[in-house]
């Protein structure tokens, strides 16, 4: 298996699609704050987690995938929700980085400042999650 | 009012940074792992933490975990689905954040409510 940066998937994304994604990303980060001020940080911090833009971001992965099996006169229904899938499970790999990224903030942030913990509650997140994703690839 | 526009915007930009990282990143596999990224801790924490303090911040990283937890077994509920399925993505994944809901309020009425 090898990583590479595809350059070219950036081009199969449309400039409406990226608005779509600029406004989800704003609107689910606005519900989190008004969750929190309503009923507090226990309950408005579950939603620092809440997956709000993952179903666009999963129908973005079919819908593209579809496009480029279109192209080759494919029809790539079954092929666009397999990759789905596989992105999903790479999501669940994300997760558990989310989970040591949550960690490191209930750790640390009461005694360190913030400019500290969140670039280690973010090497918390990438390392889990890369490690969660190898062992997954492995299996 | 302001707040809530500059969380809107900056919540928009890492959504949306992450996303590109995720799209460049082949294997799929990998560049999922950027669909569950911090994205909106990472854009409301700062203005959190000048405006309650750090106590708060501290309160929400710990419901953060339930979130986190619940987001593990959605995302692999939701691949599972599509795998063995081949539903549709979008009905799939908007469907199953029941079980992310689910996960949530039930680990917050056991641990985090007490």
């Amino acid at each position: 298996m090898r990583l590479k940066l595809q350059l070219t998937s950036l081009r199969e994304t449309t400039p409406m699609e990226y608005a779509k994604r600029f406004l989800f990303g704003g609107l689910v980060t606005v519900l989190a704050s008004l969750v929190a001020e309503k009923w507090g940080p226990i309950v408005g911090g579950l939603f620092l987690a809440f997956p709000g833009i993952f179903p666009a971001s999963i129908s973005l992965v079919e819908k593209h995938k579809i496009q480029r099996e279109a192209a080759e006169s494919k029809y790539g229904i079954v092929a666009a929700r397999r990759e789905a899938s596989v992105e999903a499970a790479g999501a669940s790999a994300g997760a558990f980085g989310l989970f040591a990224f949550a960690l490191v903030v209930w750790k640390a942030a009461g005694n360190h400042p913030l400019g500290l913990v969140l670039p280690l509650a973010m090497s918390g997140w990438l390392a889990v999650a890369c490690l969660c994703w190898l062992i997954r690839e492995k299996l | 009012m302001p707040d809530l526009l500059l969380r809107f915007v900056i919540g928009g930009a890492v959504v949306s940074l992450f996303a590109v990282v995720g799209d460049l990143l082949k294997p799929e596999s990998l560049g999922g792992i950027f669909a569950a990224a911090p994205t909106i801790a990472l854009a409301s924490l700062a203005l959190t933490m000048k405006r309650h303090g750090a106590d708060y911040v501290e309160l929400e990283g710990r419901s953060m975990l339930v979130g986190a937890i619940a987001f593990v077994l959605y995302a692999s509920a939701v691949s599972f689905i599509l795998m063995r399925f081949r539903a549709k993505a979008m009905a799939t994944s908007a469907l199953l954040l029941v079980v992310w809901l689910g996960t949530a309020a039930g680990l917050w009425a056991v641990w985090l409510r007490r």
